[in-house]
């Protein structure tokens, strides 16, 4: 099977040739070309050569040119920070009072060159992929931007005592998230994955999810045209499971808190998985117990399709080592070869 | 003084609900039973432990925990003033975020410990290992609770803790990084490591005693 069969497979909830994996690594491509983060992220065609090598090294089931997360805010005019060791970070909010939620416009995706970008790399790509590898496209939700936008304390304030303001930074969010997956789709992302972390159960409990992240996923996700996963970044989702399946999305990006096999029977044939390496621990795992944590997770989640191994924040730290990487996808290679026997 | 289980249970609800005025009214009437600082202590804190915890087992979510530690917060200040002489003899404490400016946790815990009745200088984010240790030098900070959210930064507490040697500070490490990884704030040196706010409480309680 090509990888592009393979995780279409897993996708409707049936058994490939082998369990998918998507190792979603963004910094390592600089690793990869010898040059800094900064540098790395600077240019279109250095995050494509990135994602080639990173592929054939590694053999992971997609391509992933996803930059960083203060991508989006910086299109909305806000600064991002580089460091040499890690993810870029984003500087102080770009709104400081929230009043000015009011004026706030969406920004034009061709006006952006860093969005841009992106496009350029997901077009490279796509000449590359042959349709044979999946393609994941990124955004953050509409309802997950204004903790970059605002900060989370302002932004708790939005949420729970200013509909108002709510509701206007909703729309305006939701037509720019919408215009940005649309517009990696065009250019040749397979699916998007919808960031969405302030919606899991670790940031709101589920009656202000059923309020406020789920109807903004509900508009949003119909209005994208391809398919989307959803990614809590490392929270929960148990508790709201049976709603996600409602949003139209068709994955779910899971935590390594919460109980695989509870994940599993609650989303089987409603929505696949994808997980649940544990990324931050993973820096010190010995390739036997890196080994050891993807046989668990294939054992438990990988029988009947619905299944793809990841780790459960939507990017690998870039201090976890190569030997590492290598040993994870070896093991997927090996062991996750169908039929597996169920735990 | 004893405060009976009812009043934590009550003021639980009320906080979840984010009902300040109930939440205002149970601490009012607690106080014909003692001075407000056992208040502080022996009600919100526990209140807020208990809170902590909550959110820990995945039971609430971190929005309830939040509010929960603004409101006891503003309710502390109403009962317990921050120039009263409860707080300020406890031995120099600060709170900051390391290197970035994902502010929360900071915030959680700083209401958390406030509404226990503790005293601390906020610091703000986006700080240096050489800017805290400037700060800790100046204001002679005893002990220092560090918010954490990236991954390199957690690993760059070390760095920090190098340059406090010598010195009698205390470094109390949270953070993602440290919940997902439950050895890191031991490999990086720090004193001691909290989950969430109760732990903070917890921690922060044990090592005041010990100066003492």
């Amino acid at each position: 099977m090509t990888p592009m069969e393979r995780v279409l497979t897993a996708l409707s909830h049936q058994e490939p040739d082998r369990v998918p994996m998507f190792l979603l690594l963004t910094m390592h491509g600089a690793k990869e070309l010898g040059i800094s983060i900064q540098e790395y992220f600077s240019k279109a065609g250095n995050v494509v050569e990135g994602q080639l090598r990173l592929q054939k090294k590694y053999h992971s089931d997609c391509f992933y040119p996803f930059f960083y997360a203060p991508l989006e805010t910086e299109a909305f005019g806000g600064k991002t920070f580089y460091s040499e060791d890690g993810p870029p970070n984003s500087g102080l909010p770009i709104i400081r009072d929230i009043e000015k939620i009011t004026h706030l416009e969406a920004p034009k995706i061709k006006e952006s060159k860093m969005l841009h970008k992106v496009l350029v790399a997901i077009e490279e790509l796509k000449k590359e992929a042959k349709n044979e590898i999946p393609i994941i496209g990124v955004t953050m939700s509409p309802f997950s931007l204004p903790v970059l936008q605002l900060g989370f304390e302002k932004y708790f304030e939005v949420m729970f005592f200013r509909k108002d303001l709510f509701d206007k930074l909703m729309q305006v969010n939701e037509a720019f998230c919408i215009e940005w997956a649309n517009a990696q789709l065009a250019a040749g992302a397979t699916a998007i994955c919808y960031f969405d972390p302030v919606s899991s159960s670790t940031i709101i409990p589920r009656e202000k999810y059923l309020e406020t992240g789920f109807q903004v996923a509900k508009r949003t996700i119909s209005q994208i045209k391809g398919a989307t996963a959803t990614h809590f970044a490392s929270g929960n989702c148990l508790p709201i499971a049976d709603l996600i399946a409602q949003t139209g999305t068709a994955a779910v990006g899971v935590s390594s808190k919460e109980n695989l096999a509870n994940l599993k029977e609650t989303c089987r044939g409603k929505l696949s998985i994808i997980g649940n390496l544990n990324g931050i621990e993973m820096r010190r795992w010995t390739p036997e117990q890196a080994a050891s944590n993807v046989r668990e997770a294939i054992q438990i989640a990988a029988p009947g399709g619905g299944f793809i191994l990841s780790d459960n924040h939507g990017e690998i730290p870039f201090s976890v080592s190569d030997e590492i990487l290598k040993t994870i996808s070896e093991t997927v290679l090996t062991y996750g070869k169908y039929p597996i026997l169920s735990k | 003084m004893e405060i009976p289980d009812k009043y934590s249970d009550e003021l639980e609800q009320a906080l979840l609900m984010l009902d300040r005025n109930q939440a205002e009214k149970i601490v009012m009437d607690t106080l014909k039973l003692g001075p407000p600082a056992e208040i502080a202590g022996k009600l919100l804190s526990k209140t807020l432990q208990n809170i902590g915890e909550a959110w820990v087992e995945g039971r609430i979510a971190l929005s309830q925990e939040y509010m929960s530690s603004i409101i006891c917060e503003e309710l502390i200040d109403k009962i317990l003033p921050p120039a009263s002489p409860q707080r300020i003899s406890q031995p120099p404490m600060a709170i900051a975020v390391f290197e970035d400016y994902h502010l929360l946790g900071k915030r959680i815990v700083l209401s958390a410990l406030r509404a226990s009745g503790f005293e601390l200088l906020d610091l703000g984010g986006g700080l240096t290992a050489d800017q805290l240790v400037e700060i800790i030098h100046h204001e002679k900070i005893e002990i220092l609770l560090l918010s954490v959210l990236m991954l390199p930064s957690a690993i760059r507490v070390k760095e920090l803790k190098k340059k406090l040697n010598g010195t009698n500070t205390k470094l109390i490490v949270g953070g993602a990084p440290f919940r997902f990884d439950e050895e890191l704030w031991k490999e990086v040196g720090a004193d001691a490591f909290g989950k969430d706010s109760s732990e903070a409480i917890e921690i922060v309680t044990k090592m005041v005693e010990e100066m003492r």
